[in-house]
């Protein structure tokens, strides 16, 4: 992660995140449930996501929603305070498939000092898993 | 359904909207720096912000916070949900869905946002209404309904930390979604994805199966002669219904094109050009045109096709530029 917060000056309209590939695993995806206190079963138990008709467990929402927060702050560094996180869900992420994250500025509102970032998260084999824009503030002056 | 089990269920479910989802509650535990950890440490998130308490204690925040995305952890039931999850008043209503068809269950939206930032030692109390119910709708999964719910978090003084609106799908699954939950038992491994199969009827299946063989064939009236594409079993000009077929020898050129951007669809390559191509023989083909940039494709290029195949399960015939 960048230990370098980016000032609201320096980043612009259409400024591209760092590209983060994710392997999704079953111990992330079981890790992610479980530190998220989600224990429904279908995020550990592959017998009960395959009676929902997907071929293994799949990661939660809160999962995909804390990947989507840290890779924004990846880049903008540890000082940008998260504000609002819009995130719509597709594919589901199985284990064994390999999300691609992706980012983009694509508005910056001056009098609150908050940048609006793009994000997609594609993986490799059923395409869009998540996409949303995540509002941050970042500090003004150096 | 018939009319009157329509209007029963509508009237049921409706009655859901604006109910609180139980009285407000507080998070079973407090914000604390263990489950902070445990969450970065799974997430892969390294920002000093939340797990090193000595730069926390030098940086403008003069302290460790919580990652934002945690809002929703404080107030999850935990290990109660996998044996007898607390029926509330959302379990409820999904119920209701779901002795009516309505069994499939889909996240598809949240919209979270956060007023101020978590420190241990916060206490986090929520409070949930189903805001919204939306339907019915012709969704990509089938039939089905929106339920929007929001939570509002607040802490120890009262006062508003958090507001997340959660949107789920509660639809009729087509019936092969329940054939593939069945036959799913044997399928441990994800399989890759493919092109969409080829419609395969009574009148064009034998097209496609050249095709498989490394041939495009163009179907011919063998009364008048007329060339036609796609294939039907009447010939346009005399009302045959007799034919045979000629092969193309896939010289032609672009009669129109488009660029697919939007959605993806897996199993595809992308960048994604498909054109009419215009053959040599007169009639017109839909297929990729591929082997070079999609900004230099112009209608009128010369190209040529050949049958390739184009993953584990296709053949198709693709052109490429002269
Ligand atoms: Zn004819």
């Amino acid at each position: 992660m960048n230990r370098e917060t980016l000032r609201y000056g320096g980043v612009a309209v259409g400024d591209r995140l760092p590209e983060l590939k994710i392997d999704i695993t079953t111990g992330l995806i079981v890790g992610g449930a479980i530190a998220s206190r989600d224990f429904t079963p279908v995020h550990h138990e592959t017998k009960a996501a395959q009676d929902v008709g997907l071929p293994d467990i799949f990661m939660n929402i809160i999962t995909s929603n804390g990947l989507m927060g840290r890779f924004v702050t990846d880049w903008a560094g540890p000082q940008a305070t998260l504000k609002s996180i819009d995130l719509r869900l597709g594919a589901p992420n199985v284990p064994g498939v390999v999300m691609t994250v992706t980012g983009e500025v694509v508005a910056k509102d001056d009098a609150a000092g908050t940048v609006d970032v793009s994000v997609t998260g594609e993986n490799n084999v059923w395409g869009t898993h998540m996409a949303g824009v995540v509002r941050l503030e970042l500090p003004k002056e150096a | 359904m018939t009319p009157e089990e329509v209007s029963e269920f509508e009237a049921k479910i409706r009655a859901y909207v604006g109910r609180e989802n139980g009285p407000r509650q507080r998070g079973k535990d407090d914000v604390n720096v263990a489950m902070i950890r445990h969450w970065a440490e799974v997430i892969g998130d390294q920002n000093p912000a939340y797990t090193d308490p000595d730069y926390a204690a030098r940086s403008p925040r003069k302290g460790i916070v919580a990652p934002a995305t945690m809002l929703q952890i404080w107030s999850m039931e935990g290990y109660p949900m996998c044996q007898s999850p607390k029926v509330d008043v959302q379990r409820e209503l999904h119920n209701v869905f779901e002795s009516y068809g309505y069994t499939g269950t889909l996240g598809t939206n949240t919209r979270t946002e956060f007023y101020r930032e978590l420190r241990p030692g916060d206490q986090v109390n929520f409070h949930t209404i189903i805001d919204n119910i939306v339907g019915p709708k012709k969704t990509g999964r089938g039939m089905g309904y929106f339920i929007e719910t929001v939570t509002t978090f607040t802490d120890q003084n009262d006062e508003p930390v958090g507001r997340q609106v959660f949107r789920v799908l509660k639809f009729v699954p087509p019936p092969q979604d329940a054939a593939q939950a069945a036959g799913g038992q044997q399928a441990a491994a994800v399989e890759a994805a493919t092109r969409i199969a080829s419609p395969r009827g009574h009148d064009n299946a034998w097209w496609w199966e050249a095709v498989d063989q490394g041939r495009v064939l163009i179907q011919r009236c063998k009364a008048c002669g007329t060339l036609r594409h796609p294939p039907r079993p009447m010939c346009g000009e005399c009302q045959s219904i007799e034919w045979d077929s000629i092969e193309s020898t896939l010289d032609g050129e672009v009669f129109s094109f488009t660029e697919i951007s939007y959605p993806r669809f897996p199993g595809y390559p992308y960048p994604l050009v498909v054109g009419v191509i215009q053959l040599a023989e007169g009639t017109r083909l839909v297929a990729g045109i591929t082997g070079c940039e999609p900004s230099a494709v112009r209608i009128g290029m010369k190209v040529k096709g050949k049958v390739e195949q184009v993953d584990e399960k296709t053949w198709l015939p693709q052109f490429y530029p002269v």
